[in-house]
């Protein structure tokens, strides 16, 4: 019981990044444009949060920095698709490429230039980004430990998908925003600034992204920097936003499930010679049958907006 | 619509397959006899230091600060200062992925046009290249590391027995846990000789200090995997472990025992410097050792390509592999019962692998090789 309640909070700690890169693109594939830059808008994240972090000793800095960077990379996504209409697919395989590689240099050239050629994040800020402690709710028996003793990245991750699902399905702008989602033409004709709205769920998306990379670099890596700290997390968002039937409620338990799948087989004894591999398989497979299940029951509002994946051209309406 | 699904899909699919193939790059099984590299004698002119030309292909880039690549260029690093060898005398290829063909070849081809006497390979994949270019350039020395191929003439394997410098981080972590649960977190299972023999050794030292205690052992199956390493280690804290032990290439499994305020043994580079209020000491490898022995037996005339070079499995003698200084973090006593295995060793009167040990399958095992070795000594505990 005891392990199992470890289990657990191992999960939501596994699942937290996975929650800010799933709440990203499902705001911007609202809009009706897919990202396959989370990998790398993710990896601006972890090098910009880890550095900010690191040259001021304040983690809020480093949170601020991490959405810059991620918002930096979704800009050059939004100018080259909404702007100039380039091919999504290939434009956020780039970013992930970019993402990746930038903050690989970036690193390295840190790392170079500090004196024990290793970097550490200094006592200060660790000491903030630790579990926090809140009196009397901490040291309850069960229910502190699972609710009330995370880092703060996760009570973030869980508020920012609670005020993007209560801004996409609660305001009036979310609706809208939807609206362009499903099609665009329409929306433009019940004068719905089509271009502005894409322009900000993009940016937006892409900086909530950049906060779950500060969480690899600085949360998974202990406050030591690492090459490839994201690691194929933003891949497995991609996927998670089709689990979570593109809700960003839905995305808090979608990732835990996936952050649980990830540390599943750290917790079922090795012992029972399972293979590595089916742990792996295992949130993919999650994914295909959600997908299949979901189609099967064609519910409205849990579908793939319409015209995702398509640029808009007004001129063709 | 459905176009879209099935390229979101098959997207994927090919992250999957990414990360597959990461994972699949399993390590350095050698097999085969040993021979360690000893004088011998002098078959023919050797080259002169100020004229000698050394190439080395590295898997990743010297620059990342720790790690594999780092860690071999440092050994270079030492053999250049130690033989004196002016910059331009020592030719790199950073990056050259161990399963790119072509770009294995290319770095070959260019090492050997720039007029390299002898040639570092540093990792596994490298080896079929370095035997055909040998066959192709008998008058150049291809040095393989971590392989199973040599052909006595002018291709040689080198690798470092790492299993006595474990053995005595084992004994430090034996008499450093009050639990009796040690975790290990191993890059990879049973089929991997290098891990395993690694991991036996460990907990060889473990039982010789301390028989009471069990080394809990989980796999990632990667060398390099940030999030899962620290997840094992996470695992094996919450197992009720107090010492994590670790055969993986980052310090995250450190990191998660110094933020649970548990002990753990650092590996590859001094960890101490990543988690200082965790490591009690870090196993570590001093590729210089070969690197100089090699460079000085060209110059010497001891090895000449095309007529011999030998096999080199140097360990805590040869000042190969060692562990760093203990951390004011251990008990008292420890030292001195490092210390004693290290003599223990150092006389060559005995070696962690000799005669016939337990396995935790109840059965009596013997290796003639210390890569060979797949099965786990008695009190390793696959949790």
């Amino acid at each position: 019981m005891d392990l199992f309640l470890k289990f657990l909070v191992a999960a939501v700690a596994a699942g937290t990044p996975l929650l800010f890169g799933t709440v990203g693109e499902i705001l911007t594939e609202k809009v009706g444009h897919l990202n396959l830059g989370v990998e790398g808008m993710m990896a601006l994240g972890a090098c910009a949060g880890f550095m900010a972090g690191y040259a001021t000793d304040n983690l809020l800095l480093a949170w601020l920095a991490a959405f810059a960077a991620g918002l930096g990379g979704a800009l050059i996504y939004a100018v080259l698709t909404v702007t100039f209409m380039a091919n999504q697919n290939v434009a956020g395989l780039t970013l992930t490429i970019f993402g990746v590689g930038l903050s690989n240099f970036f690193g390295i050239y840190m790392l170079g230039k500090s004196e024990s050629g290793s970097l550490k994040l200094p006592e200060a800020v660790t000491a903030q980004m630790r579990s926090v402690d809140i009196p009397v709710l901490s040291d309850l028996p069960v229910v502190g430990p699972l609710l009330f003793q995370y880092n703060p990245f996760v009570y973030l991750g869980i508020a920012v998908a609670l005020v993007c699902a209560w801004y996409l399905f609660r305001t009036k702008t979310g609706l809208n925003v939807q609206a362009i989602g499903e099609n665009p033409g329409a929306a433009d004709a019940a004068s719905i600034d089509v271009t502005r709205w894409k322009y900000v769920n993009i940016l937006l998306g892409g900086g909530i992204c950049g906060i779950g990379g500060a969480y690899c670099s600085m949360i998974i890596n202990g406050g030591v920097w690492l090459s490839d700290s994201v690691g194929g997390l933003g891949w497995i968002a991609v996927a998670l936003v089709i689990f979570a039937a593109w809700k960003p409620h839905m995305a808090i338990w979608g990732s835990l499930v996936f952050g649980a799948l990830r540390v599943l087989e750290y917790y079922v004894p090795q012992s029972m010679g399972i293979p590595a591999a089916l742990y792996k398989m295992l949130p993919f497979l999650m994914t295909a049958l959600v997908l299949v299940i979901s189609s099967m029951r064609r519910s409205a509002g849990s579908r793939i907006p319409g015209s995702l994946g398509v640029n808009y051209f007004r001129e063709e309406r | 619509m459905k176009k879209f699904l099935s390229i979101l899909l098959a997207v994927c699919l090919l992250a999957l397959c990414l990360a597959g193939c990461g994972a699949s790059s399993s390590g350095s099984q050698a097999a085969g006899g040993s021979s360690a590299a000893a004088g011998g004698d002098a078959t023919g002119a050797g080259i002169p230091a100020d004229q000698i030309k050394v190439g080395v292909i590295h898997i990743g880039d010297p620059a990342d600060g720790s790690g594999y690549s780092y860690a071999h260029d440092q050994g270079i690093v030492g053999m250049q200062q130690a033989l004196g060898l002016s910059d331009d005398q020592i030719i790199r290829k950073n990056n050259v992925a161990d399963d790119d063909a072509a770009a294995i070849q290319t770095a070959l081809e260019e090492l050997v046009e720039a007029g390299c006497n002898i040639i570092f390979a540093t990792s596994w994949g490298y080896m079929d290249y370095c035997e055909a270019m040998a066959e192709e350039y008998p008058d150049i020395i291809f040095s393989h590391g971590t392989g199973s191929k040599s052909n006595g003439t002018n291709f040689n394997n080198y690798f470092g027995r790492i299993y006595q410098a474990r053995y005595l981080s084992g004994v430090a972590a034996g008499l450093n846990t009050k639990s009796n649960k040690i975790g290990y977190v191993a890059a990879w299972g049973t089929e991997n000789g290098e891990v395993t023999s690694g991991c036996d050794a460990f907990a060889m030292g473990v039982y010789s200090v301390n028989p009471d205690a069990e080394v809990y052992v989980k796999t990632t199956n990667s060398w390099y995997d940030p999030e899962g390493e620290k997840a094992a280690a996470q695992a094996l804290i919450d197992l009720g472990c107090d010492v994590i032990g670790q055969h993986c290439d980052t310090p995250n499994p450190q990191l998660a025992a110094e933020e649970a305020g548990v002990y753990g043994v650092g590996y590859n580079s001094d960890m101490a410097k990543d988690a200082p209020g965790a490591v009690l000491t870090s196993v570590v490898w001093n590729w210089s050792a070969y690197y100089t022995t090699a460079v000085q037996n060209v110059i010497d005339g001891t090895w000449v390509a095309g007529e011999k070079v030998d096999n080199y499995y140097g360990g805590l003698a040869e000042g190969f592999v060692d562990i760093t200084d203990l951390s004011d973090l251990c008990a008292e006593g420890t030292a001195e019962a490092v210390e004693e295995a290290r003599a223990k060793i150092l006389s060559g009167e005995w070696d962690v692998f000799d005669g016939e040990i337990e396995g935790n399958d109840g059965q009596m095992h013997t290796s003639e090789y210390y890569l060979d070795v797949n099965w786990y000594f008695k009190n390793v505990v696959v949790k």
